[in-house]
């Protein structure tokens, strides 16, 4: 069965009638509730569930915890391409974005390169990124970067355009682990009004990705919408009828959450529905008493101080010492167009005192080699 | 009290085995290990990598000469890969022992009975002492028992969950059957968790997150230590049988013994 059934039977109006009658009291009953539904979900993301933050950030702890320990896994991200075809409105990559600065595809040498970089600083666990220009940065191409990274890491996911199932077999087999897609925003219409072309602008081509990946035997399936592309109350609904339906169809596969929020964007696009720092707050909290046992990623899109502070709200991943740019790293980058400005700049070192300053241990190592099918 | 806990031979005074997922630091797991006297400490392999061990990583907690390293396979899906985990840890240098954790589903990591069969049959073959976590099953562990694994180890309640002997029933079946070590391992949220599975006769226990998650490592891990101790006392002393309510007077059965009133009740 596809996630598209199960969101068309949530249209918007259906969640708003959810969240709208909210009061204290049902806000109360949500957070006592052992088994959480999407209609508690929809009261922890209400206003009327803003007085009670402080409670929400209790019981958050408490469940992420229980779940991973205090333990934050580390993870870095490596851009091995920024050639791009689609257009996304919001994206430093789109092709239409009118920026001058150079596009390239590092070679099998620079991404040799750019992981030792990483692994000397001792990251286990990267992300490999692409634009979306499938004819220009193929499958093979991709196969081909995830089987060097293996060589360094022992945990290597992908952020790539959406694939058929039989590419992310391909990908599996050489090694991948997880791979990370965004939906960006659920609302086609919205969806349709900031994808203007290439792969990406078919909206059920990519909302089924992340379905086929598990069944290609992805373990680890990251998700997130974009906030600020449509009223983040309804995202956020709608994220987790997919986070759902992702658990009882690819069972075997481990679910991670991210919440990339928009920030710089190019000239053209102008950020209609904001994300404040408490509404971020109040997502992670709702999500995590709705989703116990998943992974939140953060990234150092955010910046240092309010990273810090999330760590013991439910973060169980976090990035460091992040460049946006291929070959970032380690071959002069100057000149090289970045996908987004980072915010957190510290180095890894420098993270990983923050994270055991707030009492918790950094994982740099949670996957290993024994796992690869080869 | 000389009552020593033996698997595959080897002698433990401690009945107490450790995890060492979770903890917020090298340090705090160390608190652990030194404070509940455990001899048996329990690593992922997943998480540590052997051959460059991180200075601040969970072996810098482990003093091999006092305790032994059960490495484990949690993250393996099948058994092809707890196989080759278990081989990997071996050509490391590690003791031929391992956990086996077969857990396919990572949302309440319950373990594959059919995998762990499977992976636990070519390990004992290839010589290893294999150790493995299942479901409460009796059945199963009876399986595993013939195959030749040194242990079972049956789960109280999902790993993590602290809920207590949730299997009880089942338990009780497989302790009473077992020709090999029970060691109840998952679920363990409280000393008392604890001593009630070693009052039940289990031969040893094994727990993480309770005290990966206490405030204080240390004396959260003496506090299971003495309740293992405890239970296990009791269990060799013979615990009298439970009963729903007091017993202490016969209104039904007690005019039988009655001297016979001056009136008396005899025609």
């Amino acid at each position: 069965m596809s996630v598209v059934s199960v969101l068309e039977a949530w249209p918007p109006a259906r969640l708003e009638a959810l969240y709208g009658g909210v009061g204290p009291a049902e806000v109360d009953a949500a957070l006592q509730a052992e088994e959480r539904t999407l209609r508690d979900l929809a009261a922890l993301l209400s206003p009327a569930a803003r007085p009670r933050m402080e409670a929400l950030a209790c019981e958050a702890q408490r469940l992420t915890r229980w779940h991973f320990g205090r333990t934050i896994s580390l993870y870095a991200p490596i851009y091995i391409s920024n050639i791009c075809a689609a257009d996304c409105l919001y994206c430093g990559f789109a092709v239409g974005s009118g920026s001058r600065e150079a596009r390239l595809t590092l070679t099998p040498g620079e991404i040799h390169q750019e992981c030792q970089a990483l692994a000397a600083e001792g990251f286990q666990n990267i992300l490999l990124l692409t634009g979306e220009a499938p004819g220009a940065v193929g499958v093979a191409y991709i196969a081909e970067a995830v089987a060097i990274a293996r060589q360094y890491f022992a945990g290597v996911s992908v952020e790539i355009y959406a694939l058929d199932e039989a590419d992310y077999e391909q990908l599996f087999r050489c090694g991948l682990e997880g791979v990370t897609l965004y939906m960006e925003t659920y609302d086609r219409r919205s969806y349709a009004a900031v994808h203007l072309r290439g792969r990406k602008a078919d909206y059920r081509y990519r909302l089924d990705a992340l379905d086929r990946a598990g069944k290609a035997g992805v373990r680890r399936l990251s998700m997130g919408v974009l906030l600020g592309l449509h009223d983040w109350r309804l995202d956020v609904l709608w994220l987790a009828l997919h986070a759902r339906h992702l658990q009882k169809q690819c069972w075997q596969s481990a679910l991670s959450i991210s919440f990339p929020r928009l920030r710089h964007t190019p000239q053209r696009f102008t950020i209609q529905h904001g994300v404040s720092d408490i509404d971020l707050v109040q997502i992670m909290l709702a999500l995590r008493l709705f989703l116990p046992e998943a992974g939140f990623n953060l990234s150092t899109r955010e910046p240092a101080v309010l990273r810090d502070r999330l760590i013991p709200l439910g973060v169980t991943s976090m990035s460091a010492g992040s460049s946006t740019r291929p070959g970032g790293y380690a071959t002069t980058s100057a000149g090289v167009l970045e996908q987004f400005e980072i915010e957190d700049r510290r180095n890894p070192c420098e993270v990983v005192q923050a994270i055991r300053r707030v009492g918790y241990d950094p994982v740099w190592k949670d996957f290993d080699h024994a796992f690869d099918r080869v | 009290m000389d009552d020593p806990l033996i698997i595959a031979g080897r002698a433990f005074q401690s009945r107490l085995l450790i995890g060492t997922g979770k903890f917020p630091s090298a340090q705090s797991l160390r608190e652990a290990i030194d404070a509940s006297g455990a001899e048996i400490v329990t690593v992922a392999l997943r998480r540590v990598d052997l051959e460059h061990p991180e200075e601040e990583g969970i072996l810098s907690g482990i003093d091999p000469d006092k305790q032994l390293i059960l490495p484990n396979t949690s993250g393996a899906r099948n058994a092809e890969e707890a196989i080759r985990l278990a081989k990997l840890s071996r050509a490391s240098g590690l003791a031929p022992w391992v956990k086996l954790e077969l857990t396919p589903e990572p949302r309440y990591l319950l373990p594959d009975p059919v995998e762990t069969l499977k992976a636990a049959a070519v390990l004992v073959k290839e010589g290893f002492v294999v150790l493995p976590y299942i479901q409460a099953d009796p059945v199963l562990a009876k399986r595993l028992e013939e195959i030749g694994t040194a242990t079972v180890m049956p789960l109280g309640a999902p790993i993590g969950s602290n809920r207590g002997l949730k299997t009880r029933d089942m338990l009780r079946i497989i302790i009473e059957q077992a020709n090999v070590p029970v060691v109840v391992d998952a679920g363990l949220g409280a000393p008392s968790h604890t001593a009630e599975a070693m009052e039940m006769g289990s031969d040893a226990v094994l727990v993480n997150t309770a005290l990966a998650d206490a405030t204080d490592h240390g004396a959260m891990a003496r506090a299971f230590a003495l309740a293992t101790e405890a239970g296990r006392m009791a269990y060799r002393a013979g615990l009298g049988p439970q009963r729903e309510s007091a017993e202490a007077s016969s209104p039904l059965t007690g005019f039988l013994f009655e001297e016979p009133s001056a009136e008396g009740t005899q025609p």
